[in-house]
């Protein structure tokens, strides 16, 4: 079954690392994506850039309509995502649980939901 | 990739999902006793299979799987974690290199006994009881946290939540992965065996016909009751393995196409499962031999009785009544109370039986449904159709679920003709 880890963090305290402790996060990081591509759990992850970079599109009434920044301000922002392929919940929750940015954010763990035409 | 090849892939595939399902719970039992943790174990089986899959098309299937892989396993999750205490720079810290991955290992290390340890750390009386059940299903039988959630009619985040509180609960009491000593057994083997009826009794009551698919609960609690028996010889586990059995010998017969409930009295008995009768005869007979018996013995030498009896008329009410005299002593609940006098109404006609259920529900049982179905049938048989109907409907009143509720209404309206 598939699951997306949704990688939340608040920017100042990643700033607040060192450039050693950056360092170390990343490559912290990218071998733990390597591991989970050995495993065989890997389906896909990235990091994003931060929210400055981002924008916001909407569609109302067949206008879009594009804002600055992220979706909803919150003090957490999405920082990337893992796409995982567990036996079960518990185990994305496992999975989840060492990825090295656990330790600095939140990491929200989501079932896939399978859509079918109509 | 040729036609041959894909074949041959598609084969150990299916080899190496046989040796899954019967032999996970094992393999984990022992890698968590020698990794001590969990979750670093299911990760290292995770990776046990994964070798398995990689390396027996090439060199073939082991002489005994199930050494290989707990072998392979803590071979990995020793790897790992010499990678992670080098990337940490605790390196200087771990003494001996890995062992070779074909080291043979010892017998010590591979005890059935890492089953009983897996159970009873599962049933831990320590954790929460709806924990007990979720870690039991997941470690020992292999259900998925989805597979659970569905089985239980809850949702998967509870499931998983319960099971990762209980983790972290064992860890951090230091709660010993191991079989209780002589002096705690009893105790514990109780809390064993309650979340082995826990299980049963959920999967018993979950009625066909629902659009659901639920996982065969009845199936895990007997699969756990043979292999508790197997592992550990105790009066009442036979007991309630055999109580289990006799239960679920009688499922054939239990319902209607629609799903509708067919009560003990109006099954038709040729449907039985004999073969399942007679295994949980020869429990019973077996359990006796220590000279103790339990609730769960005597509630399966009840059931013995029923399995009996070829007709309902032919039942011997005076030997369940006794049985259930006896029960009353070692377990006294209002609900073993109330099935004895529906007993004592059989033997000695309903007005016995409606003076003891008359005290029953105008006190502990009083929200009880099933105890005002159970007096409506006595004054149904008393002849007093009036009091009848009226605790039909208070029966019907304190009713959830639909299977019951459709039994209630139709006796309403057998009632009214």
């Amino acid at each position: 079954m598939k699951y997306a880890c949704l990688v939340y963090a608040e920017p100042g305290v990643m700033a607040a690392l060192s450039p050693e402790e950056g360092a170390r996060l990343t490559d912290d990081s990218m071998d733990y994506d390597a591991g989970l591509a050995a495993s065989g759990h890997m389906i896909v992850a990235q990091a994003l850039e931060s929210t400055e970079s981002a924008v916001t599109i909407r569609v109302r009434n067949g206008k879009a309509s594009s804002t600055d920044g992220p979706f909803a301000e919150t003090k957490e922002h999405l920082a990337g995502f893992v796409l995982i392929e567990a036996r079960d919940f518990n185990e994305a929750i496992r999975v989840a649980t060492g990825i090295p940015m656990a330790r600095f954010g939140s990491v929200e763990v989501r079932p896939i939901l399978r859509l079918a035409h109509s | 990739m040729t036609a041959a090849m894909s074949g041959r892939t598609a084969g150990w595939d299916q080899v190496v999902a046989e040796i899954y399902r019967a032999d996970r719970g094992k393999v984990l039992a022992s890698l968590i006793r020698l990794l001590g943790d969990f979750d670093t174990a299911e990760e290292a089986l995770h990776d046990a299979f994964a070798a398995a899959l990689a390396q027996w098309p090439e060199r073939g299937l082991p002489e005994s799987p199930w050494r290989w892989l707990v072998s392979a396993g803590r071979f990995r999750a020793i790897d790992r974690i010499r990678k992670r205490a080098r990337l940490a720079g605790y390196e200087a810290e771990l003494g001996r290199p890995a062992e070779a991955e074909e080291d043979v290992m010892p017998e010590a290390d591979l005890l059935e006994d890492d089953m009983l340890r897996l159970v009873f750390t599962c049933c831990h009386p320590m954790l929460p009881p709806d924990a007990q059940v979720a870690l039991t299903l997941r470690e020992v039988c292999g259900l998925t946290t989805e597979e659970i959630a569905r089985a239980f009619l809850i949702g998967a985040p509870t499931v998983a939540q319960r099971i990762v509180r209980a983790k972290a609960r064992i860890r951090e009491a230091g709660l010993p992965y191991e079989v209780p000593e002589r002096a705690a057994l009893p105790d514990r083997l109780e809390s064993v065996l309650r979340v082995i009826y826990l299980i049963f009794n959920e999967g018993y009551s979950a009625m066909q016909g629902e659009s659901v698919v639920r996982h065969d609960l009845t199936a895990e609690a007997i699969r756990l009751g043979r292999l508790l028996v197997g592992l550990l010889p105790d009066p009442e586990g036979q007991g309630l393995l055999a109580l289990m059995l006799f239960t679920d010998a009688r499922r054939p017969a239990r319902t209607t196409p629609d799903g509708d409930v067919i009560l003990l009295a109006d099954q038709d008995r040729s449907r039985w499962d004999r073969a399942e009768i007679e295994e949980a005869g020869d429990l019973l007979e077996r359990s006796y031999h220590t000279g103790e018996i339990g609730s769960y013995g005597l509630q399966a030498a009840i059931a013995a009785e029923h399995a009996r009896a070829g007709r309902i008329e032919d039942t011997d009410w005076r030997r369940i009544v006794a049985f259930y005299e006896l029960l009353l002593v070692a377990d006294p609940s209002p609900v073993v109370a109330l099935n004895r006098a529906a007993a004592i109404a059989m033997r000695d006609g309903p007005e016995a039986g409606l003076r003891l259920m008359d005290q029953l529900l105008a006190g502990p049982l009083a929200g009880y449904s099933p105890g005002f179905s159970a007096r409506a049938e006595l004054l149904r048989r008393a002849n007093r159709c009036a009091a009848a109907r009226a605790d039909y409907r208070r029966a019907l009143s304190l009713a959830s679920q639909r299977p019951e509720r459709r039994l209630i209404e139709r006796r309403l309206a057998e009632l009214d003709n």
